[in-house]
C-alpha cells in the first residue's frame, strides 16, 4: 500500500523486484545503490545469509524528488527467487505498488521465468491484487551473455513467453554492467507514482 | 490491506497519543509502522540516531516470520513480541491487522509499565487508524 503523508507532503511507494532465483534482482539494486548520489538514496538493507542468494529480502529506499509539491519516496525490495521460499515472497509483496519482473536470458532458465511470472500472479491474487491492476515492467536481464558461448534465449522468444501481448513495457538489460537498469527503474517509478497518484486523485 | 492517507490532523492526534502515553512514561523511542513496512509516525529524541526505514521493514518481516511460528503451534498470530538487549530492549505490539507499534526502552522502565502503556495507547490508536 502506498502511504500518503499530507502533513510532510510525502508519498511512499513500494516497488518489488520479482523473478526466478539468480536472475539478478539484487544485482539491480546494488547497481542503483552504487550509482545514485548520497542525497537521493537511503541505506541499503540486506539480510546477511550464507552464499549470495537472498533468503529474506533486500531493501533500498530512494528519494525521487518532487511531483506536484509531493516528495516521492520509493522503496525497492527484492524477493528470494528460489521456488521453496514462496511464503517469504508472498510477505514481501504485501502492500506492493509496482513490480519489476526480472527475467533470466539463459536458455536453461526458460521454464523458471514462466513459472515465476505465474507465481507472481498467484501471490498478488492472495493480496487481492492482479497483474492487470498493478503497474509492471519486464526486464530481460543478462543480455551481455548473448555474445558468449553460453546458450541464451532470443528477445522474441522471451517476449513470446512473458509478454506476448506487449502488455507491459520491457527493457533489455545487463544488471552487472548497469545497462538498462536505470531505464527500468525510471519506467517503473513513473508508472507507480502515476498509479498511486491517480488512485488518490492527487493528479487527474 | 488498503492505502492509508494521513491528514495532518490525524497524524497530530497519533503523535499526541505516542507522546502522552508512551514517551511520557519513559519509553525513549516509539515508532508506528504498517505491516508492509511503511513508517507512519515516530517520536522520541533517540530516533535521530536510528535507521528507522530499515527498522520498519525488518519489523514487518519479523512479524510475518513469527506468525508462521505461531501457526506451527496452532496459534493464528502473535500479538506482541519482545526482544531484550543489554542496554536497550524493544517491544512490538500489533494494532489491529495492519499496524505495528514499536517501543524502545532502557532499564529505567519496567516491561510491565511498557506493556500497560502500550495496551492503553493501542486502543486509542486503533480508533484513530480505522
Amino acid at each position: 500500500m502506498a502511504l500518503i503523508d499530507l502533513s510532510k507532503k510525502e508519498v511512499h511507494c513500494k516497488v518489488v523486484y520479482y523473478g526466478p532465483g539468480r536472475c539478478g534482482k539484487t544485482t539491480n539494486l546494488i547497481y542503483i545503490y552504487n550509482a545514485m548520489s548520497d542525497a537521493a538514496k537511503g541505506k541499503m538493507l540486506t539480510i546477511e545469509t550464507k552464499g549470495d542468494r537472498t533468503l529474506f529480502f533486500d531493501l533500498l529506499p530512494l528519494n525521487l524528488g518532487k511531483i506536484g509539491g509531493f516528495d516521492i519516496r520509493i522503496q525497492l525490495y527484492t524477493v528470494p527467487g528460489q521456488t521453496i521460499y514462496a511464503s517469504t515472497r508472498k510477505l514481501v509483496l504485501k502492500g506492493v505498488d509496482g513490480v519489476v519482473f526480472v527475467a533470466d536470458s539463459l536458455k536453461v532458465r526458460k521454464t523458471k521465468n514462466i513459472e515465476s511470472l505465474q507465481d507472481l500472479a498467484v501471490n498478488l491474487k492472495e493480496h487481492g491484487k492482479s497483474l492487470d491492476e498493478i503497474p509492471m515492467v519486464i526486464q530481460y536481464n543478462k543480455r551481455d551473455l548473448v555474445s558468449s558461448p553460453i546458450p541464451t534465449l532470443s528477445i522474441e522468444e522471451m517476449k513470446r513467453d512473458l509478454n506476448p501481448h506487449n502488455k507491459w513495457p520491457d527493457f533489455e538489460a545487463s544488471a552487472v554492467k548497469g545497462v538498462g537498469v536505470f531505464e527500468t527503474l525510471r519506467e517503473i517509478s513513473k508508472l507507480t507514482v502515476k498509479y498511486v497518484a491517480k488512485k488518490h486523485l492527487l493528479i487527474k | 490491506m488498503g492505502d492509508l492517507v494521513l491528514t495532518t490532523a490525524k497524524l497530530d492526534a497519533i503523535r499526541a497519543q505516542l507522546e502522552n502515553n508512551l514517551i511520557a512514561a519513559g519509553i525513549h523511542s516509539v515508532l508506528l509502522v504498517d505491516s508492509a513496512g511503511n513508517i507512519i509516525a515516530s517520536c522520541g529524541e533517540h530516533m535521530q540516531g536510528i535507521d528507522i526505514i530499515s527498522l520498519a521493514a525488518l519489523t514487518a518481516a519479523n512479524f510475518a516470520a513469527t506468525s508462521q511460528i505461531a501457526r506451527i503451534i496452532g496459534e493464528e498470530d502473535f500479538s506482541l513480541l519482545f526482544h531484550k538487549g543489554k542496554k536497550d530492549s524493544i517491544h512490538f505490539a500489533k494494532i489491529g491487522q495492519d499496524y505495528i507499534l514499536i517501543s524502545i526502552f532502557n532499564d529505567n522502565v519496567s516491561l510491565g509499565v511498557v506493556r500497560l502503556k502500550v495496551t492503553e495507547a493501542s486502543q486509542h490508536l486503533r480508533e484513530l487508524l480505522n
